[in-house]
C-alpha cells in the first residue's frame, strides 16, 4: 500500500511493504541517519520523532505513520547552522564513533521539548533509552545539559 | 607548559559535523545498484563434521545468484586475525571448512537479490552432520583424552594440536621458588573471567564491487584495511594489486573489527558474479558468529617482605581461545607483559600460560587484550598483601610501582607471543596518578570512616594499571602530506579512525608542526589505494606510532616550506620561523604559506611540497592509570551499585584532552559492564542464550556512576609531542578496583566475573553473611 507522510519537512508518498517498520522504510527513502543497531528496540540508534515524540523506528510500523510528521537527525540543523544539541555534542567531545549519535540527539530533542530544564538525573533517565558503547555517557549527558541551557537562553532573548 | 597552538586543545572532531548531521558516512550507508545480499548459514552444532551438503534447493530459489560452501571455495588455511605478517596466530581456519568448531561457525553463504531471499535460501540448504564430541570449557579441553579440536594435517602454527594448545608461552626472571621461600608472606589467588562481546553499535558490515578497471573494491567497517587486503589476496589467490580496501567511518570496533570476517566471502562473490555484494551481520550474528573476549583462568602468586616490598611474582594463565586460535597467543602474553612489569622491584618473576582450543565462540582482539584478564588476580592479590600486612593498599603500590628511568626485565623476556624488547621507562607519573586520584576520590576520608553494618554496605577499592603504545619492532605507521596552493594540506594516513578521533589528533599534530589551523588539514584515512601503509587501529598504537609518522612527515614538509621561503625572502632557511600560516625572517619580513605554495606550484623551481614518512617504534612506553571506586553492596539482594569512580591517567601529553578523557571514560564504562553485568550465557550444547541487547546487558546511563577522569601532567620524550597512547588502558580498572571495593564492603574476595547480584549473593550466603 501507499502512504502519505512528511519526512523532515518534505511531503512524501511511498509504498510500504506489509509488516515493514519505519527503520527500513526511512532508510529506503534515503534517511541514512536512522541507524540499525539491533533491529529489536533495544539500542535506540534508530530513534526518530513521530509527531514530535521519540520512537524506535525499528518497532514502529511504517503504515502507522501515514499522515504523520517524521523528523530525523538530518533535519536538526537549520539554515542558520547546527542545532544546540549538535553544537554542544561537538564542543564537549560527546561524539566518538557517531553511530549512536543521531538516535541520542532525537531522544534528547524529545526530552527538551517536554522538559526544557532537566536535571542530570532526568537526562540520564531519558537517555536510558539509548546505548552508546564509546563514551561512557559522561560527555553526552553534559552535552544535553549544555544544549538545554543554550536553548533556554535563545528562548529568553 | 608549552606554547602549542593546537596540541592540548579540545578541537572539534574533524569528522564531527558529518556525524551529528547524520550524513551517509558508514559502510552500510552506501546504496549500490543490483547489489547481492549475503546471508550466513551458521553452524547449529558446537562440533560436527559435514558429511554432505546439498544446496540444490537453495540454488533453485528465484533470486539466488550463488551459494558458497566448502566445495566451491579455496581450501587455504589462514587466520582471520588482522595482525602483522607473519601472524602470531595459527593458520587453522578455512573460508569454509568440512568441520565446524562452534555454534555460529560458517557453513555456507547465500548471495541473492534480496536479504529475504538469501535468508530463505539458507533454510533450504540440507546438511548431513556427523556430530563430534563438543569441547565446552577449558577443563574439557585440557582433560586427559580430550577430543582434539584441530586434528587436520594442513593447519600450521599450532603449538600442540594433540593437546588442544593453540599457543603457549613462558618467561622466567630470577627464581620464583627461591623468591617465595625468602618472602615474609605469600598470597595466591585464581580468578576467572567470562565470555563477553564487544557490541559495537554498528555490527560488522562490508560491501564489495568491481571497479571500472576490473579491480575488486571492498568497502568495509574494519580496523585493519591493509591486513584485510593482504589476507583477502592470499585466501582468494589474487594479487594484492587487484584489491582495494576502503575504510569509511566505523561505528565502533573495540577489537572485534580487527578480524577478517566478511571481506573474503564478499570478494569471492563479486569475483564470481561480477556483481556488487553487501553483507551485514544482524545483532544476533554479531554475538554468535563474530569474535569475543578470551575467557581466562589466571593464577597469581605474590611474595612480599614484611615491610611491604613485592619480591616475587608468578602468573599462570589458561586462555579459552574457542574454535580457532586467533590472537590466542598474543592476548595470553599480554596478561603478563602488560601487568607484571608495574611491580618491578620483584627480582623473581615467572609467567607461563597456554591458549587452548574449545568448540566455543572464538576469542579475538578486545580492548585491554589480556591485560584486563591478568590484572584481576594480580591487583586483588596485591590488595590482599596490603590487608595482611596492615598497610594502606595505596601506600603499598606507592612503594612498589615502576618509575621513570627504571626498567623491568620482563620487557625483554616477554613480548607478544615471543621475546619482547628491552625498554627503560621514559615517562611514568603513576605516583601523581595515585596522589591526584586519591585526593579527588577522598581516599583517606573514605578509608577512615567506620564500616557500614546495615543492609547496604559501602566499600572502596583501587588498582593500578599499565598498557602499551603499540607493539615495538612490529607495528608500523606511515603518513603522507602534500601542501596545496592555499597553504592547506592533505594528510593521508593508513591509521584507521574507528571512532576514537584519531583523524583529529593526527591532524592536530600535523597542524602544530606546520603552523596551520586545524581547518586547513584535510584528513583521509584509510584507503589502500590512496594512503600509505599502517598496521591499523589496535594495540594502542595510533597516537604513538602513527602520530610519530605524522610528525616526521610534517617536519619534512616544514623543511621544504622553509627552503622555498628562504629563496623568496633572501634569508637562510635555518633562521626562519613558521607560524600562523606564514614564514617570517629575523628581520620581520614574511611570506604566507599560500604565497609559498603558489610559487612552488606555479613559479620558480616548481615542485610539489610533499613528504611521506613512516615509523616503527623500538619501544612501547606504557600509559599508566590509578583507578579508584566506591561501591555499595546490598547484602539482601547481592546487588553492587557504583557510587563513585575516579581514574587518574598518565598518557603523556594529551593531544586533545577531551578526546583522551573520552577514551578513558568509554573504556571504563566497557570495563564496568564486564565487571558487573556483561556475560555471554550458554546452554549445555554451546549455544549462546542471550544473543541480543536486551538479555546481554550493556551498562547504560543509569548503571554508571559519574566517572571522573584526571589526565595528569606528563610528557614522554619518545612520543609525538610528548604523547603516549590511551585507547585501551581504562578498561582494565573496573574489575580489580570493584573486586577490592566489594572486599572492603563485605570482606569477601570474589574471583569470578561478572559480579552479578546472584554471584555476590551466593558468595555471601556461603560466607554466612546475611
Amino acid at each position: 500500500m501507499k502512504i502519505d507522510l512528511t519526512v523532515d519537512g518534505m511531503a512524501v508518498t511511498a509504498e510500504v511493504d506489509p509488516g515493514e517498520t519505519l527503520l527500513p522504510f526511512l532508510r529506503r527513502l534515503g534517511a541514512a541517519s536512522v541507524k540499525n543497531g539491533c533491529d529489536n528496540g533495544d539500542c535506540g540508534a534508530c530513534a526518530v520523532l513521530v509527531d514530535g515524540r521519540a520512537v524506535n523506528a525499528c518497532l514502529f510500523f511504517a503504515a502507522k505513520a501515514a499522515g504523520s510528521e517524521i523528523t530525523t537527525a538530518e533535519a536538526l540543523a537549520g539554515a542558520d547552522g547546527l542545532h544546540p544539541l549538535q553544537t554542544a555534542s561537538l564542543d564537549l567531545g560527546a561524539v566518538q564513533c557517531g553511530f549512536c549519535t543521531p538516535g541520542i540527539l532525537m531522544t534528547a530533542l524529545d526530552l527538551l521539548a517536554y522538559n526544557p530544564d532537566p536535571t542530570e538525573e532526568e537526562v540520564r533517565h531519558w537517555l536510558a533509552a539509548n546505548y552508546c558503547r564509546c563514551t561512557g555517557w559522561v560527555k553526552p549527558v553534559e552535552a544535553v545539559l549544555a544544549a538545554a541551557s543554550m536553548l533556554r537562553e535563545q528562548e529568553a532573548s | 607548559m608549552s606554547d602549542f597552538t593546537t596540541i592540548g586543545f579540545n578541537e572539534r572532531k574533524v569528522d564531527g559535523d558529518s556525524l551529528v548531521t547524520g550524513k551517509p558516512v558508514f559502510a552500510g550507508d552506501l546504496d549500490l545498484d543490483h547489489v547481492l545480499h549475503l546471508a550466513l548459514l551458521a553452524s547449529p552444532h558446537a562440533h560436527a563434521k559435514i558429511v554432505s551438503i546439498d544446496t540444490s534447493r537453495a540454488e533453485a530459489l528465484e533470486g539466488v545468484e550463488l551459494v558458497l560452501d566448502h566445495r566451491n571455495t579455496p581450501p587455504t588455511r589462514y587466520t582471520t586475525a588482522g595482525q602483522g605478517y607473519p601472524e602470531p596466530s595459527p593458520y587453522d581456519a578455512r573460508m569454509f571448512d568440512t568441520t565446524v568448531r562452534f555454534v555460529g561457525d560458517r557453513v555456507a553463504v547465500v548471495a541473492a537479490d534480496t536479504l529475504e531471499i538469501a535468508r530463505e535460501a539458507c533454510g533450504l540448504i540440507d546438511v548431513e552432520w556427523e556430530l563430534l564430541p563438543p569441547v565446552l570449557s577449558i577443563d574439557d579441553s585440557i582433560a586427559e583424552g580430550a577430543t582434539i579440536v584441530h586434528p587436520e594435517e594442513d593447519a600450521s602454527g599450532i603449538f600442540d594440536a594433540a593437546r588442544n594448545i593453540a599457543g603457549a608461552v613462558e618467561a622466567v626472571v630470577g627464581n620464583v621458588e627461591a623468591g617465595f621461600a625468602d618472602s615474609d608472606i605469600v598470597v595466591e589467588t585464581t580468578c576467572e573471567t567470562q565470555y563477553a562481546q564487544h557490541v559495537p553499535l554498528e555490527p560488522h558490515i562490508a560491501q564489495s564491487w568491481m571497479d571500472e578497471h576490473g579491480r575488486l573494491v571492498i568497502y568495509t567497517s574494519t580496523q585493519v584495511p591493509f591486513h584485510a587486503r593482504r589476507i583477502v589476496s592470499r585466501v582468494l589467490d589474487i594479487p594484492v594489486h587487484r584489491v582495494r580496501v576502503i575504510k569509511p567511518r566505523l561505528g565502533g570496533g573495540f577489537g572485534v573489527k580487527q578480524e577478517i570476517l566478511q571481506e573474503d566471502v564478499l570478494g569471492l562473490v563479486t569475483l564470481r558474479t561480477g556483481r556488487p555484494a553487501r553483507w551485514e551481520y544482524s545483532r544476533k550474528e554479531e554475538f554468535v558468529s563474530s569474535r569475543t573476549r578470551h575467557p581466562m583462568r589466571v593464577r597469581v602468586k605474590v611474595g612480599a617482605t614484611s615491610d611491604g616490598m613485592i619480591t616475587a611474582l608468578e602468573m599462570d594463565a589458561i586462555s579459552n581461545s574457542g574454535g580457532y586460535g586467533t590472537h590466542g597467543l598474543t592476548v595470553l602474553s599480554n596478561a603478563g607483559s602488560k601487568t607484571l612489569p608495574m611491580y618491578n622491584k620483584a627480582e623473581h618473576i615467572k609467567f607461563s600460560g597456554k591458549a587452548v582450543y574449545t568448540t566455543m565462540p572464538v576469542g579475538g582482539a578486545y580492548r585491554g587484550y589480556g591485560a584486563t584478564q591478568g590484572c584481576f588476580p594480580l591487583e586483588t592479590a596485591i590488595d590482599e598483601v596490603a590487608v595482611r600486612l596492615g598497610v594502606d593498599p595505596l601506600e603499598l603500590r606507592r612503594r612498589n610501582h615502576i618509575r621513570t628511568g627504571e626498567t623491568s626485565p620482563l620487557f625483554e623476556e616477554l613480548g607478544e607471543g615471543r621475546k619482547g624488547v628491552e625498554m627503560t621507562i621514559s615517562s611514568c607519573e603513576l605516583g601523581k596518578c595515585l596522589d591526584s586520584g586519591a585526593e579527588l576520590f577522598g581516599w583517606e576520608a573514605k578509608r577512615s570512616r567506620p564500616k557500614d553494618e546495615g543492609r547496604v554496605r559501602r566499600g572502596i577499592g583501587l588498582s593500578i594499571h599499565m598498557q602499551g603504545s603499540g607493539i615495538p619492532e612490529v607495528d608500523m605507521g606511515a603518513a603522507s602530506i602534500k601542501m596545496n596552493d592555499d597553504g592547506s594540506i592533505n594528510l593521508h594516513v593508513g591509521a584507521t579512525d574507528l571512532g576514537t578521533g584519531s583523524d583529529t589528533i593526527l591532524a592536530q599534530m600535523a597542524a602544530e608542526v606546520l603552523g596551520l589551523p586545524l581547518g586547513k588539514v584535510i584528513v583521509l584515512s584509510s584507503d589502500t589505494d590512496l594512503t600509505p601503509f599502517d598496521v591499523g587501529a589496535y594495540a594502542s598504537s595510533t597516537t604513538y606510532v602513527s602520530g610519530t609518522a605524522v610528525v616526521r612527515a610534517a617536519t619534512d614538509v616544514k623543511q621544504q616550506v622553509l627552503e622555498v621561503a628562504a629563496a623568496m625572502l633572501g634569508s637562510p632557511a635555518d633562521g626562519l620561523m613558521l607560524g600562523d600560516e606564514r614564514v617570517t625572517s629575523p628581520d620581520g619580513q614574511s611570506v604566507t604559506l599560500a604565497e609559498i605554495n603558489l610559487r612552488s606550484l606555479y613559479g620558480a623551481d616548481q615542485k610539489q611540497i610533499a613528504a611521506t614518512a613512516s615509523f616503527v617504534p623500538s619501544e612501547s612506553p606504557p600509559p599508566f592509570m590509578a583507578s579508584f571506586v566506591e561501591v555499595e553492596v546490598d547484602i539482601v539482594t547481592g546487588k553492587v551499585t557504583l557510587l563513585d569512580y575516579v581514574a587518574a591517567v598518565d598518557c603523556g601529553q594529551a593531544i586533545n584532552p577531551a578526546m583522551a578523557e573520552g577514551q578513558v571514560e568509554g573504556a571504563l564504562a566497557n570495563g564496568i559492564g564486564y565487571a558487573l553485568m556483561e556475560e555471554m550465557v550458554f546452554d549445555g550444547s554451546g549455544r549462546v542464550r542471550n544473543a541480543d541487547m536486551a538479555r546481554y546487558k550493556l551498562p547504560g546511563t543509569l548503571d554508571l556512576a559519574p566517572i571522573k577522569v584526571i589526565l595528569v601532567e606528563s610528557h614522554d620524550p619518545t612520543g609525538p609531542m610528548g604523547a603516549k597512547s590511551v585507547g585501551e588502558i581504562g578498561i582494565n580498572g573496573p574489575i580489580p578496583s570493584i573486586a577490592n571495593a566489594i572486599y572492603d564492603a563485605i570482606g569477601i574476595r570474589l574471583t569470578e566475573t561478572p559480579f552479578s547480584p546472584e554471584k555476590v549473593w551466593r558468595a555471601m550466603r556461603d560466607a554466612g553473611i546475611e
